[in-house]
């Protein structure tokens, strides 16, 4: 609420909109990017110093007081997690990569061709699988935990990637999400095609689905990310060491070394860095994936 | 099935809430079908979705319900009818279920009374100072969001050793500032909550804050303008445009964090163990625990459906309270 800063004599014409051009005068340029900074620090730091602790030696990672450069730095963490027979880490990174990227893909094609239909054409019973797509988004994931165990149990899927790929990929966002993408597509060109003798799924392919590569896009990556997080699920029906997927693999790696920090920051740098290098190259989807989340339309 | 992430929504899972996209009204609009096999066509486009719907989502949310009737344990040949049972051990004060639920209920409620409203606010703030036009904001944007696409797992096994009350990064700087430096972050209440209050406060603030962030750039400049002219200062402008302008958003983010909040395990099972005794167990962390470790189903898949009939009116009390008032 600061009240001192200087009047802005001139407003250029092509000028950003006038109430945030405002706001942006009330804070000084220098404190704003100041608070910026520390807040920004407060975020990166912990993930700074876990991939520096992953290069420590054991002593160094339980040395007092904390080093942020590594004296001597080492991959003897990473060489220890990855050839220790306890913990396949790179077993459990294949797992997660197979899981993740079957999972997006299975969520990207059922969401896309159930959200067609729901988008474009009118046939009876649309109604209520629309709304009882739209009511099991409000429905916790819980109360489907013990029965889908049964489910995946008696399917002979249990501590298999399966069990992690397929149940979760019924993905009521996705439908959502891409049937309100479809709607607000320019009608014109559906019409075109249909005129020009185009049936149903013509139309789908040629001209829907080449219109939605964002949205499709966006919808992948999110729930590769999901999948890839997902970590409750992947601990109870993933139990033998080399079935597991990273999250859950990381659950087993802490309870083997309890207070190897050395180690766990090298199994979690290992679990971490295909998303991170995901969201460095996909962040403009997935923020604006999760921005929509919120708004209309 | 993310636990958290409000997000993932389950967490994280992020999921959109608006009357207008809900109502099915629009679709009169659409031209009516051209093509006579339109409805096999439509059922042919929908089928593979249906399929897993209905096998992972319809049927296991009625076959659960069937579970919480019987003595259902997944060990044990037999599975006896024992109809409302399980649901009468759940407000028997004299059973050990009774006791042991109700505690971890009581965990769940306490760290959503103490993440959410944090979680409201701070996004809030964040994103305020974020919404203008200056160098980096994007890249800001960025790295405020970038725990979120970490997951629990990374995030919590990370943070058990940035709080280990020994070598963690967090008592050796408090001690260098003259703070207390032995603070069992891990093992005691009400340290644990502050902890697993901290660390869920950390990695969830970019998501919400990014929700925000697009809601306050859809409040059109005209309304900040009329305001401006009318005289309003920038408190007053707040409270009459902004916080209007983000009712729906608002409404939305709530939700997805009282959700979010409420299925909170991932924290508690890698950093706490539910320490000190099952003190910050929750909800979700007894129900798995009891059903699909110890195949206690039947009791498990009742608590299941306690939490969600309780989550579905606290979802319908805060659509009451966000409803658009018309005055």
């Amino acid at each position: 609420m600061a009240t001192s800063a200087p009047p802005r004599t001139t407003q250029p014409a092509a000028a950003p909109p006038p109430a945030l051009e405002s706001r942006n005068r009330a804070v000084p340029t220098a404190l704003r990017y100041l608070g910026l900074t520390v807040l920004g620090l407060i975020f990166l730091s912990p993930l700074l110093f876990m991939l520096v602790t992953s290069f420590k030696s054991r002593v160094e990672a339980a040395g007092v007081p904390p080093t942020w450069v590594p004296e001597d730095p080492t991959v003897q963490a990473y060489d220890s997690v990855i050839n220790s027979s306890g913990t396949p880490v790179l077993q459990w990174f294949a797992n997660s990569m197979i899981s993740a990227g079957a999972n997006a893909a299975l969520v990207v094609t059922t969401a896309a061709l159930a959200a067609y239909p729901l988008a474009r054409m009118s046939f009876p019973g649309k109604r209520i699988v629309f709304s009882l797509i739209v009511a099991t988004l409000f429905v916790p994931p819980v109360i489907l935990i013990i029965p889908n165990y049964l489910i995946v149990g008696e399917l002979k899927w249990l501590d298999t990637l399966v069990a992690v790929i397929v149940p979760t990929a019924a993905s009521a966002f996705g439908v959502f999400f891409l049937r309100q993408f479809f709607l607000s597509l320019p009608r014109e060109l559906e019409e075109a095609a249909v005129l020009d003798g185009a049936n149903r799924w013509q139309v789908f392919f040629r001209v829907i689905l080449p219109l939605s590569k964002p949205a499709l896009v966006t919808l992948a990556v999110l729930a590769f990310l999901t999948n890839w997080n997902d970590f409750l699920w992947p601990v109870y029906v993933l139990f033998s060491p080399e079935a597991q997927t990273l999250p859950a693999g990381l659950s087993t790696l802490q309870s083997a070394n309890n207070v190897r920090y050395d180690l766990l920051m090298a199994g979690a740098v290992i679990a971490s860095l295909p998303v991170l290098i995901l969201y460095v190259f996909a962040q403009r989807f997935i923020i604006e994936g999760v921005s929509r989340s919120g708004l209309k339309g | 099935m993310a636990t958290s992430a409000p997000g993932r929504p389950a967490a994280g899972d992020a999921t959109r809430v608006d009357e207008e996209a809900l109502g099915l009204g629009d679709t009169s609009r659409e031209p009516t079908s051209r093509t006579r096999g339109d409805t096999r066509a439509a059922y042919l486009f929908l089928g593979p979705y249906l399929v897993l719907f209905i096998a992972f989502v319809i049927a296991p949310a009625v076959y659960g319900f069937w579970i919480s009737l019987h003595d259902y344990d997944y060990t044990l040949p037999g599975k006896p009818w024992v109809g409302l049972n399980n649901y009468q051990k759940l407000i028997d004060s004299d059973s050990v279920t009774f006791e042991n639920f109700w505690n971890s209920m009581k965990a769940t409620a306490i760290f959503t009374l103490a993440s959410v409203p944090l979680l409201l606010v701070l996004p809030l703030l964040v994103a305020l100072i974020m919404n203008a036009r200056f160098r980096g904001r994007n890249f800001f944007r960025a790295v405020y969001f970038a725990p979120y696409v970490l997951g629990v797992a990374v995030v919590a096994v990370l943070w058990r050793f940035l709080l280990d009350a020994n070598i963690g990064l967090i008592n050796q700087y408090a001690g260098a500032i003259g703070l207390p430096d032995d603070t069992a972050w891990l093992t005691d209440t009400p340290a644990a909550w502050v902890g697993l209050v901290g660390v869920t406060v950390w990695w969830t603030l970019g998501f919400n804050a990014v929700i925000y962030l697009a809601g306050l750039q859809d409040i059109s400049v005209e309304l900040y303008e009329a305001a401006k002219v009318d005289g309003a200062n920038r408190w007053q402008s707040f409270w009459n445009v902004t916080m209007p302008g983000l009712r729906p958003v608002l409404a939305f983010v709530t939700m997805v964090t009282i959700i979010a909040s409420a299925n909170m395990f991932g924290q508690s099972y890698l950093m706490t163990k539910g320490a000190p005794g099952t003190e910050t167990r929750t909800a979700i962390y007894y129900i798995a625990d009891t059903g699909l470790r110890n195949f206690q189903m039947g009791d498990a898949a009742a608590m299941s459906y306690v939490l969600t009939l309780l989550l579905m009116l606290l979802s319908v009390g805060v659509f009451w309270l966000f409803r658009e008032r018309n005055e």
